[in-house]
């Protein structure tokens, strides 16, 4: 997936979620740390050029509800910035790939304490399969089919699969 | 990082790795919901011989801030009353099942034993007049959040640094980071001997405090008067006290800090503790999410990271 097609595929969500929730009303935002982060200032940056209207951006760091403290190091990338109260807003949680679905369950849970958000809704770049939860993605920029032992790697230059290093 | 008993162990890395995790635990603090479920599971017990509801409060909450269960071991009601050691206490404690014991002790060394003999995560929260690690790390978090960094600031402690725990930690920490620290102290109230220590001294407060970004005031008790340390409280507040007069003699910019609890009259001037450059509120706030970094990276991060290993 080079440049090009990642920056259609923003395209083509952005106007999926402007569809889905016929306009962009209460819509938030939120980047997962640290993938979902640049994903998300891009999409947002799409909304508001197709809707020309502001779309508040966050971004949520998951670090102290993941699932595997005391398994593995685990320690924040960044500190979480919420706009607001999340009470009564839809939330689009946005991250670049998923797989397991665990982090998207750890930020599930991060969001409840922000507030009672009216619906979640998840976009990611590329859904790489494998999950261990029950876990959808609403809007998906690429479906890659993966082993366990690849990794994908999404940057600004486009998405590459390589082997694991071991 | 298995234990945390003194700021020497941490070295510039380590205290940096915890002032960048405690920016992450001040925005949780902030939330409408200031708890997060990092610690679940886990225990943590406060070892309290010898009164401090500041400090205890401050770990009780950022523990239960993580989600971590918390008893008390209070030592006026309890079997040390009857005799009971130190050693057994612990191994006492232990056996019901804990993650980390946070400690106070009158007397210097006590947390070293403990982690001697314990398989818990020990944090030193006072040991007699030699550590007190997390106040130091919260006073540089205090100070970086209002001066940006200590690299190149000036501090001048004020008070009876001699019987202050908090004082060597943050000598420590200060220097550490960079800092400048003038200790300003009557002659009585300075350690015996300052051999390698790295700060400057003084007695005239009035030449320093125009130089100064940090003015920290050590609090003064009643005690050393009776002592014979101090001829009197008055005659301390008027050489040394941070009076209205002598806060002019401060840079715009500069902070007054203090460990608290105050002594206000003596060692800070009631109006001065309350002005806008006086950041005491913000170094307790700033505890409590100091501490929750200092039990994460204890308990939960599972960071092994260089220079924290200890034991």
């Amino acid at each position: 997936m080079t440049a090009e097609d990642m920056q259609r595929a923003v395209w083509r969500m952005a106007h999926e979620i402007i569809e889905h929730n016929h306009g962009l009303d209460d819509i938030v935002i939120i980047g997962l740390q640290t993938g979902g982060v640049p994903f998300a200032a891009k999409l947002a940056e799409a909304l508001q050029k197709i809707e020309n209207t502001s779309v508040p951006l966050g971004s949520l760091d998951v670090a102290f509800y993941r699932d595997d403290i005391g398994l593995r190091p685990v320690l924040p990338e960044a500190v979480t910035d919420i706009p607001g109260d999340l009470a009564g807003q839809i939330v689009v949680l946005v991250d670049d790939v998923l797989y397991t679905g665990r982090t998207i369950r750890a930020a599930l849970d991060a969001l409840v304490d922000f507030g009672r958000a009216r619906a979640v809704q998840l976009a990611v770049m590329v859904d790489r399969g494998h999950r261990e939860l029950p876990i959808r993605p609403d809007y998906i920029g690429k479906n890659l089919p993966t082993r366990r032992d690849e990794v994908v790697n999404v940057t600004d230059g486009g998405v590459d699969l390589g082997e694991m290093v071991k | 990082m298995r234990h945390l008993l003194s700021v020497a162990d941490l070295g510039a890395d380590g205290i940096e790795e915890i002032l960048r995790l405690t920016d992450s635990f001040v925005e949780v603090s902030e939330r409408p919901i200031p708890k997060v479920p990092a610690l679940r599971g886990k225990t943590v017990v406060s070892l309290f011989y010898e009164d401090s509801t500041r400090t205890r409060l401050s770990f009780e909450t950022a523990a239960k801030r993580l989600s971590a269960d918390t008893m008390t071991f209070s030592v006026s009601t309890s079997s040390v009353k009857k005799g009971e050691s130190i050693r057994d206490t612990v191994q006492t404690i232990e056996a019901m099942g804990v993650d980390a014991i946070v400690v106070r002790h009158q007397s210097a060394g006590v947390p070293w034993q403990i982690a001697g003999w314990s398989s818990s995560a020990v944090v030193n929260a006072g040991d007699g007049w030699h550590e007190h690690p997390t106040q130091a790390l919260l006073d540089c978090y205090t100070i970086q959040q209002r001066l940006g960094s200590l690299e190149g600031k000036s501090v001048a402690i004020v008070g009876d640094v001699k019987h202050s725990r908090v004082a060597r930690s943050d000598v420590l920490a200060f220097t550490t980071l960079g800092a400048e620290v003038t200790l300003v102290a009557p002659p009585t109230l300075l350690p015996p001997s300052l051999d390698g220590w790295p700060v400057a001294v003084s007695n005239e407060i009035d030449e320093v405090l125009p130089k100064v970004d940090v003015a920290y005031l050590l609090r003064m008790q009643n005690e050393r008067q009776t002592e014979a340390l101090l001829p009197s409280l008055r005659e301390y507040t008027a050489r040394f006290g941070l009076t209205r007069r002598r806060a002019h003699l401060l840079g715009p910019e500069a902070i007054v800090m203090h460990p608290g609890p105050m002594n206000r009259g003596v060692e800070i001037a009631a109006e001065v503790a309350d002005l806008p450059n006086a950041v005491i509120v913000d170094q307790v706030r700033n505890g409590v999410a100091v501490r929750m970094a200092v039990l994460f990276l204890l308990l939960g991060s599972g960071s092994q990271l260089e220079g924290l290993e200890h034991g």
